[in-house]
């Protein structure tokens, strides 16, 4: 099949993308250790982190951006494949916790005799692979369900997501949930079988977390494409019309609310162990609200905007809350404001709006001329 | 529309020039880099910014007397927002990028915990001055804090000598109130206070009981139940309580309590959360007479503390940055024990010669000493401080009036399980 220019150009794109993404692992691993292009493991573990917040954007954007669904549970499902991918890597550290158990130093100290049921799978990786994957989706399906199939819409529907990401948190910061209450999970050692702070295993986790946005792309553009894609985003444009032409929109806005749900889970089950923990914070109604903050820097209903925004945006909370620790909520705010005053296309917009600037301008001196 | 963007253009320009300038910082062979890891924004930062303050001023006052070992101190600062993902990230890039020879910083417990792997891997060092839950030792971490013996049961040892034999406990649901719980609960048990006698519930697995006390989550309001079963467990006399409740939850606590006509001569509560920093910020005319429990107070009457008030003041009004808050200051037991901490850290570079971690978390292990605000400290073997502890009443300013003290006490981690 030949591929048209469009095309082409895009796939030239995500290759240099790619590509650049690669030289972090690889001047890290190979690199000089000093100078302007020395690259230590903590900034790919950093850069790392980026990304998998990169794919969560992502993952809202395929609700928000392309059906038209804010929603604002998105941390609640990124936060349960984290939880997932977390009991695996409790049950890896073995007895090499403080009280020297094969239980989980929380399950110790909560007075657990054996292992609750529900966590004795997840000592296999590959049933926590799919649990990742499984559970943000039947979550996302029971509640996708019930909302879609009452037609509940706008507004109403991000008020009840958010609602359910906050019952989620209060009911995970309990410390009878068998998930660890505030302290949640932290202190791994081993991610199948590696020491997950040697380089190594940072590495190979920025790497899965590379390749996780690439998939994510690949998801989000190949669907795009097909009719189910023009279907979505006929639905937010104009919900009434595609109903009334014959379309189920329930299926449609449960499929991709789904879908959405698993990257999601995806993207924390890479954040977790780059990061060295999980607890309930992550799940605060707060952290979803971040995730439409960067979709909306970045650029909603855009390929590349929620990649652009969440690197962005993080990248610049990273070195402001340690360069200006007493001022960075004000340049970050600061800087939310200039986008929703000056780009209301976000930071991809922003090309556009100044081409369709100046042909205005030039159009306006020719005729006066 | 062009002179806008003429405009806005400039703006950013010079933006970039200010970024650009703050990032020279003048390196010099003659400072040492250490760390500052406190929230100073989010819900921690009420408190742990007094703390980040505290530091500023103690590393002011060792640079103007020559340093440690001929370096000036140069702090570094970062923000952890009360993320404690943050949290983590920021340690690193201390540890990492900075290359911070010791970080003081921390409240959370489960702050703690995110960082703590962190410093393992880098062999850093950490200082943690709010006092906390024990079940914890690393070989990178000094506990500068209160342990559970340094505070909860000192406390329980007073009311007990007071002749109290009814014991309610309630808490935050997390780990510092829980532990502590089940701490005093054993210590309760052992000092011969039957079951029955000790309120708030008991959550048994199998015959072990895991869980003393009543929980409930951050920022609880309505305390009208729990006030009610607190009332009929103090009717009958004798009673008293144990409050591990964390922050803002405190306020409707004492309100429904004073609404409630319970008086603290009727049942005295003991709070381990609550300190004069917090009263700035809580209203103290439900807690008059109620009873506190720390290694500092502000009204303890020594040379020694005059002298740290008076120049935290002075600093206060003369060099601290402008993002200080410089009126209504007052100093509490986690500044102190911040304070020690710095001045035990620098000892101990001094002891080993070498700000080389290793040499001197051992110096710091082989114990050594400093006559801080609150009394002598001595650093022990297992990373905690051995240290004076007060027993304080509430006064209507927000101070407190001391009750008791009992001097040297030793830090134990380890004390669930112990009382028999």
């Amino acid at each position: 099949m030949a591929l048209s220019t469009g095309m082409k150009k895009e796939m030239g794109t995500l290759c240099a993308v790619m590509g650049l993404l690669m030289l972090i692992p690889l001047l890290n691993a190979i690199g000089p250790i000093s100078g302007p292009f020395s690259v230590s493991s903590f900034e790919v573990s950093l850069w790392g982190k980026y990304l998998t917040y990169a794919v969560l954007a992502m993952s809202l954007n395929l609700l928000w951006g392309y059906t038209g669904l804010l929603c604002l549970c998105q941390s609640l499902f990124f936060a349960l494949g984290g939880y997932a991918m977390g009991m695996y890597l409790m049950l890896m550290i073995g007895e090499r916790g403080a009280y020297k158990s094969v239980l989980p130093d929380f399950m110790v100290f909560l007075g657990y005799q054996k292992l609750p049921l529900h966590w004795e799978p997840f000592y296999n990786f590959w049933f926590t692979l799919g649990a990742i994957l499984w559970v943000p989706g039947l979550i996302a399906f029971a509640f996708g369900f019930l909302a879609f199939r009452s037609r509940i819409k706008g507004v109403y529907f991000s008020i009840l997501t958010q609602a359910l990401t906050y019952a989620a948190c209060l009911m995970f910061f309990r410390n009878d949930f068998t998930f660890g209450g505030n302290n949640g999970f932290t202190d791994f050692k081993d991610i199948l079988g590696f020491n997950i702070n040697s380089d190594g295993s940072i590495r190979g986790l920025f790497i899965a977390s590379a390749f996780l946005v690439l998939i994510t792309y690949l998801v989000t553009s190949g669907l795009l494409a097909t009719k189910f894609g023009k279907v979505q985003q006929a639905i937010r444009d104009s919900e009434n019309r595609v109903l009334y032409s014959g379309y189920s929109t329930t299926s449609f806005k449960l499929t991709i609310f789904v879908i959405s749900a698993m990257i999601a889970g995806a993207a924390g089950a890479l954040y977790v162990p780059q990061v060295g923990g999980i607890n309930p914070s992550v799940m605060e109604a707060a952290k979803s609200l971040e995730v439409v903050v960067w979709v909306a820097v970045g650029g909603r209903g855009t390929k590349w905007g929620p990649v652009i925004g969440a690197v962005l945006v993080n990248f610049i909370k990273s070195y402001t809350t340690h360069a200006f620790p007493d001022y960075w909520l004000i340049i970050m705010g600061g800087m939310f404001v200039m986008v929703v005053l000056f780009m209301p296309y976000g930071i991809v917009g922003v090309y556009q709006q100044v081409k369709s600037y100046l042909a205005r301008n030039r159009s306006f001196e020719t005729t006066t001329v | 529309m062009n002179k806008l963007i003429r405009i806005i253009s400039r703006f950013v320009t010079f933006g970039a020039l200010a970024i650009s300038t703050a990032f020279t910082h003048l390196h010099s062979e003659d400072t040492v880099k250490v760390g500052i890891l406190h929230s100073l924004s989010g819900t921690m930062a009420i408190s742990e910014t007094s703390l980040r303050d505290v530091l500023l001023f103690t590393f002011d006052e060792i640079n103007a007397s020559g340093g440690v070992l001929g370096k000036m101190i140069e702090p570094v600062e970062a923000d952890g927002a009360s993320d404690w993902p943050t949290f983590a990230e920021k340690a690193e890039e201390l540890l990492a990028k900075d290359e911070a020879s010791a970080v003081f910083g921390c409240w959370t417990s489960v702050s703690r915990k995110f960082v703590l792997p962190v410093f393992e891997k880098y062999n850093g060092l950490l200082f943690y001055p709010v006092q906390y839950e024990g079940e914890e030792e690393s070989p990178n971490i000094f506990y500068t804090a209160e342990a559970v013996g340094q505070q909860a049961i000192p406390a329980v040892d007073y009311l007990l000598e007071e002749g109290y034999t009814k014991f309610y406990l309630i808490g935050t649901d997390y780990v510092y109130p829980q532990t502590t719980n089940i701490v005093l609960f054993e210590y309760l048990l052992s000092k011969g206070i039957p079951v029955e006698n000790i309120g708030g519930g008991i959550r048994y697995e199998g015959d072990v009981a895991v869980s003393a006390g009543n929980y409930t989550p951050f920022g609880h309001t309505d305390f009208q139940q729990i006030v009610a079963e607190i009332k009929d467990f103090a009717a009958s006399g004798g009673a008293c309580v144990v409050n591990t409740i964390n922050g803002d939850a405190n306020v409707p606590f004492f309100k429904e309590i004073a609404s409630s006509g319970l008086t603290s001569d009727d049942c005295p509560i003991v709070s381990f959360s609550l300190s004069e920093d917090e009263f700035r910020g809580l209203p103290t005319k439900d807690l008059v007479g109620h009873l506190g429990c720390w290694t500092y107070f502000m009204s303890i009457d020594s040379p020694a503390n005059d002298a740290f008030k008076a120049n935290f003041q002075e600093w206060l009004a003369d060099s601290a940055p402008a993002a200080v808050q410089k009126e209504g200051r007052v100093t509490c037991s986690p500044m102190v024990l911040s304070y020690n901490g710095v001045y035990l850290w620098k000892a101990a570079v001094e002891k080993a010669g070498t700000f080389e971690t290793d040499a001197v978390i051992a110096a710091l292990e082989s114990g050594i000493s400093f006559d801080g605000p609150g009394g002598k400290v001595t650093t022990q073997e297992n990373h905690h401080l051995t240290k004076s502890v007060y027993i304080g009443e509430t006064l209507e300013d927000g101070q407190f009036d001391i009750l008791e003290v009992m001097p040297d006490v030793y830090g134990e981690p380890w004390l669930k399980g112990t009382f028999k």
